[in-house]
Formats: C-alpha cells, sequence, structure tokens
C-alpha cells in the first residue's frame, strides 16, 4: 500500500493505493493520524484501493471517528467490490460517501 | 513502561516465542503476536503448524516446547504474526490403539476445535482440492465488532413466532431480486427482512450455520446426473465459526462481521435469532471418516465409543459427540456462551438433544450435568433454549425431556395429533384439547412456553405437501425412496401431487389454512417452515438434505401466484400478535378467576357449553378477561372447528352484555373473505347460529 497526501485549498486529499489489510492499515494509520487536527477537511480518494480486509475496515472506522469527532471527513470512489463488502459487512452505513471527487469537496464545504 | 508479559523469551527458526496463556482457548490476538492454546488428554506433543493464507505447504512449524505446556494444555505466544493473512492448525503424537479409543496422527494437520474463523472453503460449492493437506483452516479472528445499542431482544417466549429457515435457501433464487453478489448469504437475507416483518414473524431459527462441508459425502445422483452435497448442515465442522460459504464476503474471510451485520439488522427490525446448534455429531464420520479436528487431537474424549473403540452411533451420523465427557461439555457450554455474547444470538435449538443426556457409555441419565449447565448458565440465562427432545437411538424424550425450568421442545406431539386431527381421523378431540392449551399434560410444570408448536419443520414434508401427497417421493435422494420418514399423517385430498381438479385445489387451500389457525390460536409457541405461507412444494420430498436446487430454494414468484395464501399468513399472524389471550404465559385453569362471569378457556360442540368428545368438531373459547392471568384487556375469542367431511350449523356461547360476535377467520370462504385485517372484521349476521362448511375453522371475536 502507498498513500499520497496532497492539499487543494483548504481540503486535504488523501489517496491510498493498493490493499488495506492487518498488515498496511498501520501504516496508513501513522501516516493520517498527523492531518486529525481540528476543524480539518478530509476527503480520501478510495479509488485506487484494490481490496480492504476486516482489519482495513476497522482502521479506517477508527479513522473516520476520530476525525468526524475532530473535522470532516468523506470517502470518495469506492470500487464497487469493497462497497459490497462494506455493505454487506455493515460498515458502509458508518461513512459519508461521495461518487466523485467534486461532490466529496461540496459535502465538505456544505 | 512495557509490560513484562510481552516480551519474547524463546526463539524457534528466527519466530520469537514465549510461553503463552491457556485461557481463552484457540487463538487469541494479543498485543505484539498471536497466542495459541490447545488441549489434549492423551496426546504427548502438539506442533503449531503456520500457513501463509491459502499456500499449500506450511512456512514453519513450531512445537510446543515442554515449559509451554502447563496440565493438558499446550499454550504460546507466537510473535509479530501478521494475524490476518496466517493460517494455523496442530499436530499432535500420541498412541494409535483404536481399541483403546486412541488415533492419534502427527502426519495429520488438525484445525483447532476453538476456530472462530475458518478458512480453505471460501465460496459455497466452489469444488475443493482433495489433495490439501489442511482443507478446513483455522484463522484469528478480531471480534470489535461495532453493535452499537443492539443487545439480544429478549421477547418473552410466549410471544414469538418462529420462522425456520435456511440461509441460502431464502434468496438463492433468481425470483428473489436481490443484488447477484448477495443471492443465498447472510447479506441476501438483509435484503429481505422488509419480507419477514410483514409477515409478521418475530424470530427466525436458521438451519445449521456453523461451518459445515457442503462436499461431505457428496455424489452425483445416477438417474438425474445432479451433483447431490451436505446441503442442510447437520455436520459441523467448526462450532465457533459461521459457515464461510454462507457469506457474499466470505471470499474475503468477513464472515464473521457479515453474520454479527445480520444479527444486528435483524434485532433493529425486532426479529430475534434462533440458531440451530449441532452438538450431538460432527463432520468426521465413522472411522472410516476424514481427520478434520477432535480425532486426532483427543478422540477418547470427544467421542462415544463402544468397548471395541467403534463409533457409537446415535445420531445416525457415524459418530456421535461425547457431551457428558467433562471436556466435552465445557467445550459446548463455551460455544453457546460465545455465540449468545459475541454474536448476539437470542436463543438456540439442540438437534437431536436428547443425545446431550446420555452418559459416556450411552445410558440416558436421569440429570445430565450438560442440560442443567445449561439451564443455569449467568451467559445463556435469557437465550431460548430448545430441545429436539429425541435421537436417532431411540430415545423419545417430548414431555420428559430434563428442562430445569428452563428448556422448552419441539412438540412432536403436536405436529402428530393436528396432522391426525385435522385429515379427518376420529378419535382426537381429547388430545387436541390438550394441544391446543399448550400441552399441559406434557408440560404441566413448565408452562405453554415449553411447548414448541409446529406442523412443519424442515425434516418432513412442507405444508402444500402435507395436503398433497399421501407418500414421500424421495427418488431425487438417490437412496430408493429409502430415506425419510413413513409417518407422515398426510392426507393428497383425493390426488397424489399437482393436479388442476379445482375441488382438490380448493380443499388442499382450505387444509392449509386450517393447520395455520389452528397453529396460531394454540397455547404455546408456534413455528412455521420458511416458504410454508406461499405454498412452497418439495414435489412429496420430505427429506431434502442433499439438494441445492430448486427442491429447497424459495421461489419468491410464489408470493404473487399465492398471493392469498401470503395474505391469509400475515393476517392470522397479526391476529395472533393482536390478542394476549391466545399468548398464556400459564395454563389455563377453566375457571372464572377475575370475576368475568366467564371461565378463562371454555369447551363447546355444535352447542354451546356442550363438547361432545367423540365427534369431528370442537368449539373452544377464550375469555378476554383472563388474557395473561388478568394483567390485561383482550377481546373474547371463539374457535370453531369442524373436520367432518360436511358443513355443520355452530352455536356460538352468548357473550356478556353488550359484546357482539365478529367474524375474524372463516377459512370456508375464499380469498380475501377467509380472514379479516385485525380491527376490520365484519358484525357475525345472526348471532346466535352460523353454518360452518365441511372441513373449516371459524373464528369469531367478541367485543
Amino acid at each position: 500500500m502507498e498513500v499520497q497526501i496532497r492539499t487543494v485549498d483548504d481540503i486535504t486529499v488523501v489517496e491510498p493505493s493498493g490493499e488495506i489489510d492487518s498488515n498496511s492499515a498501520p501504516e496508513l494509520q501513522e501516516q493520517m493520524t498527523p492531518l486529525l487536527q481540528p476543524g480539518a477537511k478530509l476527503l480520501m480518494d478510495m479509488s485506487r484501493v484494490e481490496f480492504m480486509s476486516s482489519a482495513g475496515l476497522r482502521i479506517m472506522l477508527l479513522i473516520y471517528r476520530q476525525m468526524a469527532d475532530t473535522g470532516k471527513i468523506v470517502l470518495v470512489g469506492l470500487t464497487p467490490g469493497i462497497q459490497d463488502s462494506m455493505s454487506a459487512t455493515g460498515f458502509l452505513k458508518f461513512f459519508t460517501l461521495a461518487d466523485t471527487l467534486d461532490e466529496g469537496v461540496k459535502v465538505l464545504n456544505g | 513502561m512495557d509490560r513484562i508479559d510481552i516480551y519474547p523469551t524463546h526463539t524457534y527458526e528466527g519466530y520469537k516465542l514465549r510461553p503463552g496463556q491457556v485461557f481463552p482457548f484457540g487463538a487469541t490476538i494479543v498485543p505484539g503476536g498471536v497466542n495459541f492454546s490447545v488441549f489434549s488428554s492423551h496426546g504427548t506433543a502438539c506442533t503449531l503448524v503456520l500457513f501463509k493464507k491459502g499456500e499449500p505447504q506450511p512456512m514453519v512449524e513450531i512445537p510446543f516446547f515442554d515449559e509451554f505446556r502447563i496440565g493438558n494444555v499446550y499454550a504460546m505466544t507466537v510473535f509479530d504474526l501478521d494475524y490476518e493473512n496466517i493460517e494455523y492448525g496442530f499436530r499432535v503424537e500420541g498412541p494409535y490403539d483404536p481399541q483403546a479409543g486412541h488415533r492419534f496422527d502427527p502426519s495429520k494437520i488438525l484445525m483447532d476445535p476453538y476456530a472462530k474463523l475458518i478458512g480453505g472453503r471460501d465460496g459455497w460449492g466452489t469444488p475443493p482440492d482433495w489433495n490439501n493437506v489442511y482443507p478446513h483452516r483455522a484463522r484469528p479472528l478480531l471480534s470489535d465488532f461495532d453493535w452499537e445499542n443492539d443487545k439480544p431482544l429478549e421477547i418473552p417466549p410466549e410471544d414469538l413466532i418462529i420462522y425456520e429457515m435456511h440461509v441460502r435457501s431464502f434468496t438463492r433464487d433468481e425470483s428473489a431480486g436481490v443484488r447477484p453478489s448477495v443471492a443465498g448469504t447472510f447479506a441476501g437475507i438483509i435484503e429481505k427482512i422488509p419480507y419477514l416483518k410483514a409477515l409478521g414473524v418475530n424470530a427466525v431459527e436458521f438451519l445449521p450455520v456453523y461451518e459445515f462441508d457442503e462436499f461431505e459425502n457428496s455424489r452425483i445422483n445416477e438417474e438425474t446426473g445432479e451433483l447431490l452435497v451436505q446441503y442442510w448442515g447437520y455436520s459441523t465442522v467448526g462450532f465457533f465459526s459461521p459457515k464461510a460459504g454462507y457469506a457474499a464476503t466470505g471470499k474475503d474471510g468477513m464472515q464473521a462481521d457479515e453474520f454479527k451485520n445480520l444479527v444486528k439488522e435483524l434485532h433493529a427490525n425486532g426479529i430475534e435469532v434462533i440458531l440451530d446448534v449441532v452438538f450431538n455429531h460432527t463432520a468426521e464420520g465413522n472411522e472410516n471418516g476424514p481427520y478434520i479436528s477432535f480425532r486426532g487431537l483427543d478422540n477418547r474424549t470427544y467421542y462415544m465409543l463402544t468397548p471395541e473403540g467403534y463409533y457409537f452411533n446415535f445420531s445416525g451420523t457415524g459418530n456421535t459427540l461425547n457431551c457428558n465427557n467433562p471436556i466435552v461439555r465445557g467445550m459446548v457450554l463455551d460455544a453457546l456462551r460465545y455465540w449468545a455474547a459475541e454474536y448476539h444470538i437470542d436463543g438456540f435449538r439442540f438437534d437431536l438433544a436428547a443425545i446431550l443426556g446420555r452418559d459416556q457409555n450411552g445410558a440416558p441419565l436421569p440429570n445430565p450435568p450438560l442440560l442443567e449447565q445449561l439451564a443455569f448458565d449467568p451467559i445463556l440465562a435469557k437465550c431460548k433454549l430448545i430441545a429436539e427432545a429425541w435421537d436417532a437411538g431411540g430415545l423419545y424424550q417430548v414431555g420428559s425431556f430434563p428442562s430445569y425450568g428452563r428448556w422448552g421442545e419441539w412438540n412432536g406431539k403436536y405436529r402428530d395429533a393436528v396432522r391426525q386431527f385435522v385429515k379427518g381421523d376420529p378419535g382426537l378431540l381429547d388430545e387436541m384439547a390438550q394441544r391446543l392449551q399448550g400441552s399441559p399434560d406434557l408440560y404441566w410444570s413448565r408452562g405453554p412456553m415449553a411447548s414448541i408448536n409446529f406442523i412443519t419443520a424442515h425434516d418432513g414434508f412442507t405444508l402444500n405437501d402435507l395436503v398433497s401427497y399421501n407418500d414421500k417421493h424421495n427418488w431425487a435422494n438417490g437412496e430408493g425412496n429409502n430415506d425419510g420418514a413413513n409417518d407422515n399423517n398426510s392426507w393428497n385430498c383425493g390426488w397424489e401431487g399437482p393436479t388442476d381438479d379445482p375441488w382438490i385445489n380448493d380443499l388442499r387451500r382450505r387444509q392449509m389454512k386450517n393447520f395455520t389457525t389452528l397453529l396460531m390460536v394454540s397455547q404455546g409457541i408456534p413455528m412455521f417452515l420458511m416458504g410454508d405461507e406461499v405454498a412452497r412444494t418439495q414435489d412429496g420430498n420430505n427429506n431434502t438434505y442433499c439438494h441445492d436446487n430448486k427442491l429447497n430454494w424459495f421461489d419468491w414468484t410464489q408470493t404473487e401466484t399465492n398471493a392469498d395464501m401470503l395474505r391469509f399468513f400475515q393476517n392470522i399472524i397479526a391476529f395472533r400478535h393482536a390478542h394476549p389471550v391466545l399468548r398464556g404465559n400459564t395454563f389455563m385453569q377453566h375457571r372464572d378467576y377475575v370475576g368475568s362471569g366467564y371461565p378463562d378457556m371454555s369447551w363447546h360442540g355444535t352447542e354451546p357449553w356442550d363438547p361432545d368428545w367423540t365427534g369431528q368438531a370442537l368449539a373452544f373459547m377464550l375469555c378476554g378477561k383472563h388474557a395473561k392471568g388478568g394483567a390485561v384487556q383482550d377481546d373474547y375469542i371463539y374457535v370453531a372447528i369442524n373436520v367432518y367431511w360436511d358443513a355443520l350449523w355452530f352455536h356460538p356461547p352468548q357473550p356478556p352484555q353488550g359484546m357482539n360476535w365478529y367474524v375474524a377467520v372463516n377459512t370456508a370462504m375464499p380469498s380475501p373473505q377467509d380472514i379479516a385485517e385485525p380491527g376490520t372484521e365484519p358484525i357475525l349476521s345472526d348471532q346466535s347460529a352460523v353454518l360452518l362448511g365441511d372441513r373449516s375453522i371459524m373464528i369469531l371475536v367478541g367485543r
């Protein structure tokens, strides 16, 4: 897994790629922890994530909840396969989703 | 400050280890690694076998050092394991001496009996690799599911209406209309929760969901060329794991999350989850069966053996779990506690539960420690415990199952009596009087909640086939029609199987409605089989355990073609929910103890207050002032039952001053006059007399 982080205006865009599982999830958590600042706006572009395991989903939820407490976070571009897994396991409804980056930005600025 | 109990103290081939924690048994993710704990009473040495997930050969085999063994328990923590990407098993050394009960074979890799997640068979029906050195693979599991506010519902047992269903059958057929990725899975059921709610059931009882092997004894039916499988799942591979093949996410190892999410969603919709659990035998079969787990870990402990070392076969499936051995008892208790606590399961139905009351030589125990322990366990305290109170060894305990005031039973006598009564057999009124009251003759000390009333279940005919076939037609099972029960008490109404004869079809429909009406007005807990509400057929097959096809799959087009049946079921269920007087938690006393002027329950014939116990007509009245022992107010309910072949005049009792009779149900009438939605019942035109058609039931509501 790799993580790219860039800033567009006041929004931080995090773009992980590859597989998020028990092996890689701690690294994602480590890279994202500094971003969890009060008032931060975080857009996670998930379109290059090929697989999320059970542990991966848990770390995502952890990050999401920490972020939602202090700022705003939205997920964009989940692949249909991952979306199916998240739906079947109940994880999907914990997250705010958007279909496209533009929509995600709108949600964060809304 | 770092904790010293998480430091590695040993190494083996580069893996860092330390003596493990003996509790809990199984694999537990701990800080820095994974703890493994397993026991064997007669083994002499144990090795942990680790695989990288899905790899054909182990990545390492680590012997448990002598200082890692406490008593008969081998425990070790292995550090720096990627817990999500490993699989683990054990090799155990010990004597191979079948006559003494020992079958140790260290060439076999054995699955952990406490495995919380089992991989290797990740998708239903994927043909297995028969050369796999370790086909059913234990995996560690993260247990931190987010339940939010969910907990078991604790619905009073007498208020339950149980729907017995098969996970795969419910949504596997294309007609289910669920997303293809979830057809036949736990997630598929979620999409059909609105249907269950509209039907009105408040508990689902799943046929086994523990990991099993659908390819166990799989074979080709030579006549049809069809693959026959272990479809129902009454053959457990692992007692702590949901079946991966039942999960849309099984391929990603997320079956535990998916099943928990299903339980959570059902609870959110007011529906309890009861599991059909099979603690009487395992998938290892007899002496010719495979080594999966128990046989190689501690054969003499886990199985009931004859003096010669062969397997007792009280289950009819090859072996018998040694449930009253203290170690096995502990495992059964651990498993049930785990499902109750980790999966929020509301109740358990124990397959062939009479076996659980046999001692280690097979003799029935007067005070079986396992049954007593489950009855008094603090974690299981609010769980429904339901026994199938017989076994394949001839022990039949309906009415005498050791209950400790806690256990309910599948009331097989209810099923048999109601079937005979409705088809018109004479001489059953005395027994029916007991069955309609929750069988006080059987459960006097326990109350009506002990009686799970049912007419159909997975074993036997569907409701439609009960009124369409005199005999079983099990040829598709490939056993020469010799399998399945012969005492079906069924009646085909004049023609064997499907017919165009409108008179026969009308009668069949009426009989189905009669059965359902009796079920819903009986005291006790009603249960019916998935699909009965739409007249699901199995073409006369009364033992469809081996069919992954339309014989078992719910055909959702029938919700339209048999919409009248579905409507009837929905309304008779709503009727039961609407009337607490049908759902007593104590037996009827047949006297007036609240001063209403009427007994709580009274018997009538075609004439009021004058039952004829030798005829084929019976009526009864429930006094609404006595509902729930007088604690709540309900309407009066009068039920007239005519199982005679001709119409009969019934004269209902005079209701209290100012009260009139309204017609809730008349199964003689075509839909939609057969049943009214609760609250919309039309008034009975002649309050003192009504002609009830042949083989029909009428319910009047007094308000």
